[in-house]
């Protein structure tokens, strides 16, 4: 009878969070994949099964290859400046200052708003007749139409998205700097170091691991932009704010080809999976070792 | 002291860059409907400063129904997650049992998963369960919620804080005859609080930020969370600036109070979510 009751346990602990991981994971994920494999051209209620057809169309479509290349432009402009400039704000803010805590604080605050609240903020920011114009005037230089050019509406978001975001990367590096061994610091004094040589030749190596992380989460954060441009640009102008993400809800919530829509949703994940096994693999292991070793 | 002053600066200039966006809108919000918004040089000091753009946009939008919501939901996606988080934690951090390491795989080959991926399936289900709002004001809550109660992350994250939990305090606990919830609820969940405080602070950011998913499931504007309401006063008001100013600043001032009192965990949270990506 015991026995019975101490193999019985665990399930009962665990029932209720698998089934809705089930019902809200699982089942959804196979539906996902079923419905990546049908036509939903002629209608919505009788769509018909074409295979793997779905993916054939979206990998020869000439606007499917444009979301990419803009999704990939947008995360060559964030995801360096996500990487070295939270290192420099972190060791700014390591400095053992009185008030240092509120500084830090007000340094994360964006961090920790919504993103439709700092879309909207940067979008009266980025208006014609907007703040950061009228700073540009005060240095000569002229008017740009942050929102409504294309080739400088992805860069503008990606600019927001940075600010918002350094905050965050820039408290991963502060906990990884605290943890670099004082010895290092003062062995380099001793040896006459001065600032920037104790830098990159202790913190950089040191903060490989963190960089990594830094480097993979920005990333993956980078492939899944969506709620900004939402807000901000809606895709538009002329498509050039249009990336993966927008590219799937637009597909489902907007031309209801829910077949396209999810297909293109397994590419993300594939993306998604490549990249963090690689990065993994080349990357964080790699970083690992050395900083084992140095 | 020159270097002190040095750092100061820099820091100055950081919290002015970090906040600015955010302290120009608030001015924007104070200015009164008689004064140019696009004012040249701009004034950042209102000249009459006025409260009148915020009574404005509360009565011109069901924002009290958006702050509600958006509470409801929020609050109810922190309790469930921290309770399915621990009742599924719990047996993986100390119980023996077959298929142990496969239900743990699973769970965590959960946070592989973009939610982009199984949105559409996911809303055909919400929607054939009734959990939309056209069914019923609870039924929506549930079901903008569903989607975000149990996750690997959670798990996981509790799963590590209770292998550290000494077994010997669990062991004399049971000597002293209490069964195995009595040990979980009465030893174990109180000597891992900050664990649980830092996954309720992860859950509450993650949730009061949501837009994709409310987005997908809401219809009635009274359902609406703070995100979609703003996103829908944005483009009911798309020349008053004001008025959008106004309600964005209101709607950011309860997560800036619980950061303010909770930064710690806040920071925490954040880091502890890296893991997640």
């Amino acid at each position: 009878m015991t026995q019975i009751k101490r193999a019985l346990e665990p399930w009962l602990y665990l029932l209720a969070p698998l089934a809705l991981l089930i019902a809200f994971f699982l089942a959804p994920m196979g539906m996902a994949f079923y419905i990546s494999m049908l036509d939903y051209g002629h209608s919505i209620f009788a769509p018909s099964f074409i295979g793997l057809g779905n993916y054939q169309l979206l990998l020869h479509n000439p606007h499917f290859w444009q979301v990419l290349w803009n999704t990939l432009l947008f995360m060559l402009a964030v995801v360096p400046a996500m990487v070295v400039i939270p290192i420099l704000l972190s060791l700014i803010i390591n400095h053992q200052l009185k008030g240092i805590t509120l500084f830090r604080a007000l340094i994360y605050l964006p961090v920790v708003v919504s993103l439709v609240v700092a879309g909207i903020a940067w979008k009266w920011l980025y208006a014609s007749d907007g703040l950061i114009n009228y700073l540009l005037s005060l240095l000569d230089l002229p008017k740009v139409g942050w929102l409504v050019s294309p080739d400088i509406a992805l860069l503008a978001i990606a600019l927001m998205v940075v600010w918002k975001g350094v905050g965050y990367y820039m408290m991963m590096y502060l906990a990884s700097l605290q943890n670099i061994s004082q010895e290092l610091y003062e062995a380099a004094q001793v040896d006459g170091a001065n600032w920037l040589e104790k830098h990159w030749f202790i913190t950089l190596p040191q903060l490989r691991p963190a960089m990594a992380m830094v480097a993979l989460i920005s990333t993956i954060g980078g492939l899944k932009v969506f709620t900004e441009i939402y807000v901000m640009t809606k895709g538009g102008p002329i498509g050039s704010t249009e990336t993966f993400v927008y590219y799937i809800y637009d597909q489902a919530f907007g031309n209801l080809n829910l077949g396209i829509a999810s297909a293109a949703g397994f590419l993300l994940m594939l993306v998604i999976l490549v990249l963090s096994l690689l990065n993994i693999k080349f990357f964080y292991l790699k970083a690992e070792n050395e900083a084992l070793n140095a | 002291m020159l270097k002190k002053l040095g750092i100061y600066a820099v820091l100055g200039l950081l919290a002015v860059l970090a906040i600015g966006p955010f302290l120009w809108l608030l001015s924007t919000a104070m200015k009164s409907a008689n004064e140019n918004i696009f004012q040249y040089p701009p004034q950042f000091i209102p000249a009459h400063p006025t409260l009148s753009n915020f009574v404005s946009v509360w009565h011109a939008e069901p924002m009290a129904s958006y702050f509600i919501n958006s509470f409801v939901v929020t609050g109810l996606a922190v309790v469930l997650s921290l309770v399915f988080s621990v009742l599924a934690a719990y047996p993986l951090a100390r119980l023996e049992f077959k298929g142990k390491n496969t239900v743990f795989m699973m769970i965590l080959a959960t946070m592989m998963i973009p939610f982009q991926v199984i949105m559409i399936p996911l809303y055909l289900i919400v929607l054939r369960l009734n959990l939309v709002d056209s069914a019923s004001i609870p039924g929506a809550y549930l079901g903008l919620v569903i989607p975000f109660v149990v996750g690997g992350f959670g798990i996981f994250f509790v799963r590590q804080a209770m292998t550290s939990v000494p077994k010997a305090l669990e062991e004399s606990a049971i000597l002293d005859g209490c069964n195995r919830f009595q040990v979980l609820t009465q030893v174990v969940l109180p000597l891992i609080k900050p664990t649980l405080a830092t996954l309720a602070v992860f859950t509450f950011m993650a949730n009061w930020g949501e837009f994709l998913w409310p987005s997908i499931v809401l219809t009635k504007p009274t359902m609406y969370t703070l995100p979609v309401g703003l996103v829908h006063l944005q483009g009911a008001f798309s020349s008053n600036w004001r008025l959008i100013a106004a309600g964005t600043i209101l709607a950011t001032i309860p997560v800036m109070a619980f950061f303010l009192l909770l930064q710690r965990y806040f920071i925490s949270g954040a880091l502890a979510g890296s893991v997640k990506g």
